[in-house]
């Protein structure tokens, strides 16, 4: 992964703020304080959790859901979504 | 070619021979004209651009900032509350560093609602990071929107050209526009940015922790430009004849008293200097034709030998003054005490005679010290 800029002086200074990622590159994850685990006893495959998600950090995987905590910002909706409480929202500890 | 056209058709001709490749514009009073005349060399084919229907000004700054980062020439023009509008998106505009211009036909802002000229409308966006240039006559509109597509490019920062609502806007004067040829000549057609690749997509304007530095570097070029447009007015005087400087000294070598003041007011400013010339009283006027980067330096040499200088503005800020007085005094602060006496005068478009900038002339010769603020014009 590259980082965004690695100038040393103003010389180096792109003329603006590019940086060469796309949004894939801004790691949301980083801001989270509580953390949504899916209990994958629980879950029926509804999907609703995965079509609710405002960071789409939900993947739909061939036979579940899984949350990506790269980008997961820890909102909750997910959780407050799942008709299963399946998803359980605890804090996040790094 | 001349023609008789009005200032706002003077714009509409300007972008046509800059050949602007993408024009984004919403309608309002006095700017409508200027679009309306551009819609239609697109429709007629005259003008190889895309013309974009927008919504707001909000989004046609939107769309001229999108085009921009390709590397097309962009174009927008609006006034007043329609620039109020975009007001955010001008710091993203200069932030990004692209070289858009923008036509603002000045007129008052509402409450109440007006639709004459009054400065206050641009110089509200003072700290957008925008140049800004006010003209006096159609002839130089021309030339400005030219000149500022010039300048633009170089220092990759975005320009607006102020005109007034009406007085300027409106006026049918006489403007050689030139041949085509000769405006290819000095304005080559843009390049386009190397960074917007589909191949390799890339985030701009993205969180940083740089932002200081970017701000800073903004700064340096902003401070860069006043030496690019003097290098672009030599250029354009080789190439057409005519140039204009950054401000416009008439009569001040010998002058008393100093008029400073900006757009139209200037040429009432001349007369009345001209009829106190003729009774042996040394009155000169300054004109500001560039007021952001401020051609602080320029002024203080142009007023050095004046014993007093009245600033006229048709702006002000609500509990301070008028705002080119204000710039004023802050280029003075620390050189030879030079008695500033500040004057409020044709705010929403009221006319201002050469009988008004006379009483100005008299009271500032009259009144020993500055005090406070002179409004000309209100009811007794």
């Amino acid at each position: 992964m590259k980082k965004r800029y690695s100038v040393k002086s103003l010389e180096e200074m792109p003329i603006t703020a590019i940086s060469f990622l796309t949004t894939e590159g801004n790691e949301t994850g980083e801001w989270r304080s509580q953390r949504p685990v899916l209990d994958l006893e629980k879950c029926n495959r509804c999907g609703l959790c995965w079509m609710y998600c405002p960071d789409n950090a939900i993947r739909s995987e061939e036979s579940s859901f899984q949350i990506s905590y790269k980008y997961c910002k820890g909102c909750g909706i997910c959780a407050s979504e799942c008709p299963k409480g399946a998803i359980l929202i605890v804090k996040e500890k790094r | 070619m001349k023609k008789v056209i009005s200032g706002n058709q003077s714009v509409s001709h300007a972008v046509l021979a800059a050949k602007a490749q993408v024009i984004a514009a919403y309608p309002i009073t006095p700017q409508s004209s200027i679009v309306e005349m551009l819609a239609g060399f697109c429709a007629d084919g005259k003008l190889q651009a895309k013309f974009i229907n927008v919504e707001s000004e909000h989004s046609a700054m939107a769309a001229c900032i999108s085009a921009s980062v390709t590397g097309a020439r962009t174009f927008t023009a609006t006034s007043s509350q329609g620039l109020a509008l975009m007001h955010e998106l001008l710091h993203y505009a200069s932030g990004l560093r692209l070289p858009i211009v923008m036509a603002n036909v000045n007129r008052a802002l509402g409450s109440p609602f007006n639709l004459k000229a009054d400065l206050s409308d641009s110089l509200s966006q003072r700290d957008t990071g925008w140049l800004q240039f006010y003209c006096e006559s159609g002839q130089e509109v021309f030339d400005t929107i030219i000149q500022a597509y010039w300048i633009s490019e170089q220092v990759l920062l975005p320009a607006m050209v102020n005109l007034e609502g009406f007085i300027l806007s409106h006026t049918y004067e006489i403007v050689d526009v030139p041949e085509q040829r000769e405006i290819d000549h000095f304005l080559p057609p843009s390049l386009p940015r190397d960074c917007l690749d589909v191949e390799n997509p890339c985030l701009f304007g993205g969180t940083t922790d740089f932002y200081i530095n970017f701000r800073y570097k903004m700064h340096e070029e902003m401070q860069r430009a006043k030496v690019v447009c003097q290098e672009c007015d030599a250029h354009f005087q080789r190439a057409f004849g005519r140039s204009y400087g950054l401000i416009q000294p008439h009569r001040c070598e010998d002058a008393d008293l100093i008029l400073v003041t900006a757009g139209t007011l200037a040429g009432t400013c001349c007369v009345a200097a001209d009829q106190y010339r003729e009774r042996g009283v040394k009155v000169g006027v300054l004109r500001v034709r560039l007021f952001r980067p401020f051609p602080g330096e320029e002024i203080c040499c142009a007023l050095r030998n004046a014993r007093k200088v009245a600033v006229i503005d048709r702006d002000f800020s609500p509990g301070c003054g008028g705002i080119f007085a204000q710039e004023i005094k802050s280029v003075l602060q620390g050189k030879d005490p030079l008695p500033v006496y500040e004057f409020i005068a044709g705010l929403g478009g009221k006319d201002v005679t050469d009988e008004d900038i006379g009483r100005v002339i008299d009271q500032t010769y009259q009144t020993p010290e500055p005090g406070g603020v002179t409004w000309i014009g209100l009811l007794k």
